[in-house]
């Protein structure tokens, strides 16, 4: 019992980080309609922008400190949104008007591109290093449950963030500029909204989510490697799919949903090595039943 | 009208086949010039240099051990070319990545034998990519020395395959023996890389012989490398209560596991292969590694004179990074073919070939090898304790 | 215009026939390349089926081609012990076709259950299915598990992969352009509007699956023997993506376009070896300005539908 509830911790850590990365997805699949599969790459990026940024930071601030830690995560940030949207200046914005596929495989180079180039030994070289401890890292333990302090800041930082950007696309101007692009991008500017920068603060806003997650990830497990992204995105993607993509709650539901399926699989005898089939397993299974993922909209067909 | 233009098109791409098949006839010229550090020269081996082909995961998933493996190997023939070379000719080393792809490296070890036209070729640490190279150099007659795959199957494509490090079967025993009588562990968890394998393999011949033993498996689970989660696997290892867990892994993962098994109060000992011997594990693992047992290849301070050498020189060569075993494995694949070239008095296939399958107590880094029946090396395993941050010997086991 | 493109067919092979004759004097190297080519324009061919024609967004081809792969190796790894040397085409050509079907019925089983789903759904649920075919293979101790398959006898030739991919590229196109196949374009331009004209969305989609299934099940059995080892982990979602790079950049649903980039994109990291350590950069970087140069396919020489976006 204690190790099934265990498991359920577990699971819920796992699934939050995927709930993280899937946000930024969604949201940027929700105003242009496209899979930025450079998301996970961003993801790298950002941990690393933390691991080069705690050194200098630590000088200012005292290390292992809970303000120095979220100066690090919104430097961080500001880099990758700022990155993000160079991206889309420069791979994503000349495709605008071709069709979504072909910017899919832009993205795709855009993606091999990062990978290779921060493998590279003049870059981040191909091994793995070591991220620091930027806040200190405590252990709670209760009757035989574990519960580490990374994990419960993620789990926090996930809803926060959810409840952050739920305001952000309901309530302010930019959001409801936003929906609009969604909604018919041609109709918006017609109304006087500037798609391009809407478009560039969708990105900005969904590679700064990529970095936060970048970060928390590493502050979880401890090192970190120019491929960290491309499992973990692959991952994040399907919980954006599996939750219904565009959706935000739907992201957030979808990563725990599959952090949750990947633990109990992964944690059972004789089946764990069949861990990533069982997750997309169930995840074809409801899609079968749910073809536009869990709180996704039954879209009608266009004519 | 468009399948005619359609089925045009399909002869001619046969044409453009043609071209580019024919293009091997040339003297090299053609598509791109050499490869690596390799000019397009065409001739033999006669200019006075001994080319040797080596390929290697530079990029892609497995790089952090393809490097560490080039990077060895690299140094073994800057200090040989320095020492004036072998039999006065200067070694050309022509590195090949093969992505950490499976399919890449047949493509490469065809090019090092018929473009580049080596007499030898080194590599991979992965015994799969290994294994697809193997036929190629029979088929043409070029031995093959890899550094690091332990997997029995790879020197089985042909007498012209060999391997400088000792096979699957001989660390599972040595560690599976360790459990039984050192560690008096009467219940061991299993905890294997399912996309690996020299993690399986591993696994295979320690729980054969730890159950031959006595020993019970009190779980199995498995992960996939490159996964950085592993509390699921491990809180049911818990649930087992075992003695010790056995984790034939890459330090890259196990240092997470060993984190994440400390986090969850899994305090036995885990015990693992040479893919843990890197300081990376340490760096990364911090005191969570401490009081875990290892088996490799040799022992770094402890080691031999030419070891001591190697250390320091890698150290100096690579900014004061520590060689890891794939290193030193990779550093004595080189020095296993130089010796064998010696022998055999020049880079005749036959010849070297028959000079390499009689290596005989040859001292290299990793210890003293003899290439046994099968072209595997003999060679003595270590096993070693993390302790205050560095590795305490424990003992060391003949084959 | 059939029995003329016939003509073409034959010629071609004949071509390829005569080239094979002298292959034994080629560079191996170049030769291996020349196979993996032939192989490659298979795999964009029939991926371009699904994709191309009928636009069906799938990232599970890797999938199939790794069910063809393991049946046909394990086919004349068991036959080769009891047949006479001189069979061994024959044992290729079983395992060709034995691989093929096996992929189709994998085929089958992906295309009816994703019906419903359409454009990124689809691409997931393929590349679902594409993972959890690679993870069976992974834990099937019987075809050597994560250590894969090795000692497949080496089979295929230049040949055999050329003359397979010309009769897979002639199958599909006469297939796409028959009477019939007119359907799968209908599907791809307007599925509402082909259903309205009476055409079953459904069985294109289906068929679709099936053969382009089947010929990614004979592209991985030419593969296994080519390569002679074959590796679960070969047969990943990174290879899906390499094959659908190919369909897109040769231009979705245009034969020849499909058949030039593949041929460019399995030759092109060969000749960026010269640039070592920047190479996979460099052929990333070229990729995305492909992309911004061309968007509608490298090699769009005339639109080969009416539609297009």
């Amino acid at each position: 019992m204690t190790d099934q509830l265990q498991q359920l911790i577990n699971g819920l850590a796992l699934g939050s980080i995927y709930a993280l990365i899937a946000l930024g997805y969604t949201m940027v699949y929700g105003v242009l309609r496209f899979i930025n599969f450079a998301h996970g790459d961003v993801f790298m990026l950002g941990a690393f922008a933390g691991y080069f940024l705690a050194e200098p930071v630590a000088k200012v601030i005292p290390p292992q400190s809970y303000l120095g830690g979220i100066v690090v995560l919104m430097l961080a940030m500001l880099i990758c949104a700022l990155l993000g949207v160079v991206i889309e200046f420069l791979a994503y914005r000349p495709l605008r008007k071709r069709p979504k596929l072909t910017v899919l495989i832009t993205a795709i180079g855009v993606s091999l591109f990062i990978e290779y180039t921060c493998q590279h030994k003049k870059v981040f070289g191909a091994s793995p290093r070591v991220f620091p401890e930027l806040i200190p890292n405590t252990t709670w333990e209760l009757g035989g449950l574990v519960i580490g302090s990374a994990q419960v800041i993620v789990l926090v930082t996930t809803i926060l963030l959810m409840i952050a950007l739920t305001f952000i696309v309901q309530r302010t101007k930019i959001g409801t500029a936003m929906r609009a692009v969604a909604f018919n991008p041609q109709a918006a500017a017609l109304m006087g909204v500037n798609v391009n920068h809407v478009i560039s603060f969708t990105f900005g806003l969904g590679s700064a989510l990529a970095a936060a997650a970048g970060i928390l990830f590493a502050m979880n497990y401890a090192s970190i490697d120019p491929l960290m992204g491309v499992q973990t995105g692959l991952k994040a993607f399907v919980a954006a799919v599996l939750g219904g993509i565009g959706n935000l709650p739907g992201a957030a539901l979808g990563g725990l949903l599959l952090g949750v399926v990947e633990t109990f699989a992964g944690g059972m005898k004789g089946i764990s090595n069949y861990r990533d089939a069982i997750a997309f397993g169930i995840l074809i299974l409801i899609l079968m039943f749910r073809p536009s993922g869990l709180l996704g909209k039954q879209q009608t067909e266009k004519v | 009208m468009k399948l005619a233009r359609l089925i045009y098109a399909n002869s001619l791409f046969c044409l453009l086949a043609a071209l580019l098949v024919g293009c091997g006839q040339g003297t090299g010229g053609g598509s791109g010039a050499g490869g690596g550090t390799g000019s397009s020269s065409s001739g033999s081996n006669s200019g006075g240099e001994i080319k040797v082909g080596e390929f290697a995961s530079l990029t892609g998933k497995e790089a952090t051990f393809g490097i560490s493996s080039h990077e060895g190997t690299l140094l073994a023939v800057e200090e040989i070319n320095a020492a004036g070379g072998i039999l006065g000719k200067q070694v050309k080393l022509i590195t090949e990545d093969t992505q950490s792809k499976p399919g890449e490296s047949a493509t490469v070890v065809n090019k090092l034998i018929a473009r580049d036209s080596v007499i030898a070729v080194l590599g991979e640490v992965a015994s799969s990519r290994s294994m697809e190279a193997a036929p190629i150099c029979q088929k043409n007659k070029i031995p093959m020395i890899s550094p690091s795959s332990t997997n029995p199957k790879v020197t089985e494509s042909g007498d012209y395959v060999f391997r400088v490090c000792f096979i699957d079967p001989f660390q599972g025993t040595v560690m599976a023996n360790f459990a039984t009588s050192t560690l008096k562990a009467k219940k061991v968890a299993i905890f294997t890389d399912a996309k690996s394998d020299y993690s399986k393999g591993l696994a295979k011949f320690f729980k054969e012989k730890y159950l031959a033993n006595g020993g019970t498996i009190s779980s199995e689970l498995d992960y996939n490398g490159g996964d950085k989660d592993f509390k699921a696997q491990l809180t049911t290892i818990r649930g087992g209560s075992p003695d010790a867990v056995f984790v034939p892994g890459y330090y890259t993962d196990v240092a997470l596991i060993c984190i994440q098994a400390k986090q969850l109060g899994l305090n036995v000992p885990l015990l693992g292969g040479d893919g843990w011997e890197s300081e990376k594990l340490t760096e990364i693992g911090k005191d969570s590694v401490e009081g875990h047992y290892f088996s490799t290849h040799y022992h770094p301070e402890v080691g031999t004179e030419i070891s001591k050498k190697f250390l320091e020189n890698y150290k100096k060569r690579f900014n004061g990074k520590i060689p890891d075993a794939l290193a030193a494995n990779g550093y004595d694949s080189m020095l296993m073919l130089a010796d064998g070239i010696k022998r055999a008095g020049g880079t005749d296939s036959a010849k070297l070939r028959d000079a390499l399958a009689a290596t005989k107590d040859l001292t290299l880094v990793t210890g003293v090898i003899t290439i046994n029946q099968q072209r595997d090396a003999d060679k003595s395993a270590v096993i070693l304790q993390i302790k205050n941050g560095g590795y305490k010997f424990l003992e060391s086991i003949k084959p | 215009m059939i029995p003329g493109a016939k003509r073409w067919l034959v010629i071609a092979v004949i071509l390829i026939a005569i080239i094979s004759a002298f292959s034994k004097q080629f560079n191996s190297y170049y030769l291996s390349i020349a196979i993996d080519v032939g192989i490659n324009i298979i795999l964009a061919v029939s991926l371009n089926l699904i994709m191309g024609h009928t636009g069906q967004f799938s990232l599970g081809h890797a999938g199939f081609m790794a069910v063809g792969s393991y049946t046909a190796a394990s086919f004349t790894i068991a036959c080769t012990k009891h047949v006479p040397e001189s069979a061994a085409p024959f044992l290729l050509l079983g395992g060709l076709i034995l691989g093929g079907l096996l992929a189709a019925l994998c085929g089958l089983a992906v295309g009816v259950p994703t019906l419903r789903l359409r454009g990124d759904y689809l691409a997931i649920v393929t590349l679902g299915f594409g993972e959890i075919i690679r993870v069976v293979f992974q834990n099937m101790e019987a075809v050597g598990a994560a250590s894969g398959l090795s000692g497949i006898p080496n089979h295929t030739n230049f040949f055999w992969a050329w003359s397979t991919a010309a009769i897979a590229a002639y199958a599909i196109a006469a297939l796409v352009n028959s009477t019939y196949g007119r359907g799968f374009i209908a599907v791809h331009d307007d599925e509402i509007a082909a259903s309205a004209m009476g055409i079953n969305p459904t069985r294109y989609k289906v068929t679709a699956f099936v053969v382009g299934a089947f010929f990614a099940g004979v592209a991985g059995a030419l593969y296994a023997h080519h390569k002679q080892t074959i590796n679960p982990t070969g047969f990943d979602f990174m290879k899906s993506f390499e094959i659908v790079v190919m369909v897109i950049l040769g231009g979705m649903g245009r034969t020849v376009g499909v058949i030039i980039a593949a041929i460019l994109l399995t030759i092109l990291p060969e000749m960026l070896r010269a640039v070592a350590d920047y190479r996979m950069i460099i052929y990333s970087l070229l990729i995305i300005i492909i992309m911004m140069a061309r968007p509608q396919g490298l090699f769009t020489l005339r639109s080969n539908k009416g539609a297009n976006t």
